[in-house]
């Protein structure tokens, strides 16, 4: 399980074979994640229980067996395969901490939400953008084979899946090295430092009113 | 870079510290405002045993979970929240940072003070943990939110590596109809552009609409730019932006303004500046606008009706939308305007300013709310201007709730003040999320003036045909 304290002992991604989860909706966004009662916990071990707390129960704490991940093949899915638009919404990282907490490490979407994203880079969640008609070919894959696994590589940006499913992502070098290496950001930005001093005191000096 | 050059290019330009092999952009951060729920970066920061590297570019302020019916500890929802309050309290001491708390008459929601205090000007980049820091864009500011981490790291190095967003331009043409506000403005961008339609794009509002819009009017629709999926929306300084910026508390002084000035004056775009995408909206063709659904996108003028299904060729669609009616509690061709309303919420860093509030007043005044209707001024300051003008009276007179403490309140429902299970609530903030202001709220976002009307109404109403007194 991912570091409590942020990145600096963040756990690298290299590939992961596992349970993936078809969840066929559009525009999850980071409330259905984490619900915002949730947002003033610290994040202890009841973290992982809060993600999609309101997809998963009822107010009075039963299951919705209806919902993906209350489904039998898919209660241990470490994948999930979203529709469009995955983590739009609030820049919670929360959102991004309790599906780490409960043990995801990569979402499949054909998009997200900017700043999940964003934030998903910062935590080890590896965040894999394919196009909607090749998602809902794995979804259907996933929904009806009974081994519903998939291998997501990272090295060589492919996943692999049910009845020789293969799909080719793209995604932006330096963050495929952070997530690679489990990079600490500040460590590799206090590498630039000369060049911050240097802009500070010029930058300073150009806009006095900042 | 050559050739004319937009208000994005230019900002980000003279921002640029490096770049590296793959691309991204390390960039400086003017200002970095944080809030209660900043603690994990705070953790993060103090585990790595550092401090801010720039306080006085940092300024914490209360304002996600303070209490709206008074100033003291025992007006908070539980001891939790008290708690969470007096940890910002601390981090910002810790931190040397500026905090706006209790019993402060500056303090406020962020993004409707960061702008009223002269923190927040042309030309800056700015950053919170809070998606609509994209408000403060009506700036002319590149303005955005960021998670955790990423605050952690602005407060360490006062910079983020970004990827170069691309740029849309949305222009607004024509002449906005009487009675059409600035929500309703950038409620018709999204339902036309849609929830993902500005994903990875930094939009830029123009046109004659945009233009002339109040700087309030600009900042509501900037607010809603994460909405659209964008990452920031931005405003072209002009005389309106630059006369309201005038005087206020941090604005630059004497020798310092008119150097201001100057820069700010050449902050626009420049005409023939490329973007990425653009899009067109006729701004005579806006009406009074309503979302029936739990996307924002999901937007329709007042005198349409809830979608059918039964039209959704598409399956999936089909049955995403017929789960999105069962929990809305709405009915395939019901007109908009007869849905009933369990309560009303007048607020939030969408519409808790000035403008909203005097819009909100014209309609409620001299008529009764048949549903409770709370009203939360966006700031202190924005509090006294409204006692001062005498809305607040306008407000209890029509039975509606006033509440005297600024904060974000019934738009994320964290400081307690919540729509129960079911409630049907007409709310001026910016999202419709399922549960967004409450396990099992219903929301419906609409401008103030609309607000009002379904206060005084009971239900979802066409403000023009009800008109102000």
């Amino acid at each position: 399980m991912s570091a409590r304290l942020g990145r600096a002992d963040m756990e690298p991604f290299i590939r992961l074979a596992a349970t993936a989860a078809p969840l066929k909706r559009d525009n999850i966004d980071t409330d259905q994640i984490l619900p915002a009662r949730f947002l003033m916990m610290p994040r202890d071990e009841r973290y992982r229980t809060y993600v999609f707390r309101d997809l998963r129960q009822n107010a009075d704490g039963s299951e919705i067996p209806d919902f993906v991940l209350n489904q039998k093949p898919f209660r241990d899915a470490r994948i999930i395969v979203a529709g469009h638009n995955f983590g739009c919404g609030s820049s919670r990282e929360g959102a991004v901490f309790t599906l780490v907490d409960a043990g995801f490490r990569c979402v499949i979407a054909p998009g997200f939400g900017d700043i999940f994203y964003n934030n998903a880079f910062n935590n080890g969640l590896l965040p894999v953008i394919l196009p909607g008609e090749t998602i809902e070919i794995l979804q259907e894959l996933l929904e009806h084979t009974p081994m519903p696994e998939i291998t997501v590589d990272l090295e060589e940006q492919l996943v692999t899946g049910p009845e020789k499913f293969t799909a080719r992502f793209e995604i932006d070098p330096h963050r495929r090295e952070k997530l690679l290496k489990g990079l600490d950001p500040v460590a590799y930005t206090m590498q630039f430092e000369a060049a911050i001093n240097e802009f500070e005191n010029t930058y300073g000096a150009s806009y006095p009113w900042g | 870079m050559t050739g004319p050059r937009s208000l994005f290019d230019k900002i980000w330009q003279r921002h640029e510290i490096a770049r590296n092999d793959a691309g991204q952009s390390l960039l400086f951060i003017d200002r970095h405002f944080c809030h209660e729920l900043s603690f994990h970066a705070f953790n993060m920061l103090k585990a790595r045993g550092m401090r801010a590297r720039h306080p006085s570019r940092t300024v914490a302020v209360a304002d996600h979970y303070t209490p709206t019916t008074g100033e003291t500890r025992e007006d908070f929802n539980g001891n939790d929240r008290y708690d969470l309050y007096r940890t910002l309290e601390r981090n910002a001491a810790e931190n040397d940072v500026m905090f706006l708390g209790l019993g402060d008459h500056r303090r406020g929601i962020i993004h409707v003070i960061g702008p009223e205090q002269g923190l927040s000007l042309p030309g800056m980049t700015i950053v919170c943990g809070d998606s609509h820091t994209a408000t403060h864009g009506a700036m002319g500011a590149l303005s955005f939110g960021i998670g955790a981490s990423d605050v952690s790291h602005v407060l360490a190095t006062q910079t983020l590596w970004q990827p170069r967003p691309k740029s849309m331009r949305v222009t607004v043409t024509g002449k906005r109809p009487a009675h059409v506000s600035a929500k309703d403005v950038i409620l018709a961008i999204i339902r036309h552009i849609g929830a993902a339609g500005g994903t990875g794009h930094v939009i830029e509002y123009a046109g004659p609409v945009i233009d002339a819009l109040s700087v309030e009017e600009r900042l509501t629709v900037c607010n809603m730019s994460i909405e659209a999926g964008a990452r920031a929306g931005m405003i072209a300084p002009d005389d309106t932006t630059i006369n309201w910026i005038a005087g206020k508390p941090f604005a630059p002084k004497e020798t310092r303004w008119d150097a201001a000035l100057a820069d700010w004056r050449a902050l626009p775009t420049e005409p023939g500046a490329a973007f990425d995408k653009e899009a067109v909206i006729n701004g005579g063709d806006i009406a009074p606008m309503v979302t029936w659904g739990t996307s924002p996108e999901d937007a329709a003028p007042i005198d349409e009706f809830v979608p059918d299904p039964a039209s959704e060729p598409d399956a999936t669609k089909r049955s995403a939308l017929t789960d999105k009616l069962d929990y809305m509690g709405l009915t395939p061709g019901q007109a908009l305007a007869d849905i009933d309303v369990d309560r009303v919420f007048i607020g939030s860093c969408t519409n808790s300013r000035i403008d909203d509030l005097r819009e909100a007043a014209a309609i409620a005044k001299g008529r009764h709310a048949k549903v409770p209707a709370m009203v939360v001024p966006g700031s202190g300051l924005v509090r006294k201007q409204a006692e001062q003008e005498g809305l607040n009276r306008i407000f209890i007179e029509a039975g509606f709730d006033w509440r005297p403490v600024a904060g974000c309140s019934m738009c994320v429902g964290v400081n307690g003040d919540l729509v129960a299970p079911g409630e049907r609530c007409a709310s001026t903030s910016n999202r419709n999320f399922r549960g967004r202001q409450g396990p099992g709220a219903r929301t419906h976002l609409v401008g103030p003036a609309m607000a009002a009307a379904a206060a005084v109404t009971g239900k979802l109403s066409d403000v023009r045909k009800i008109g102000a007194r």
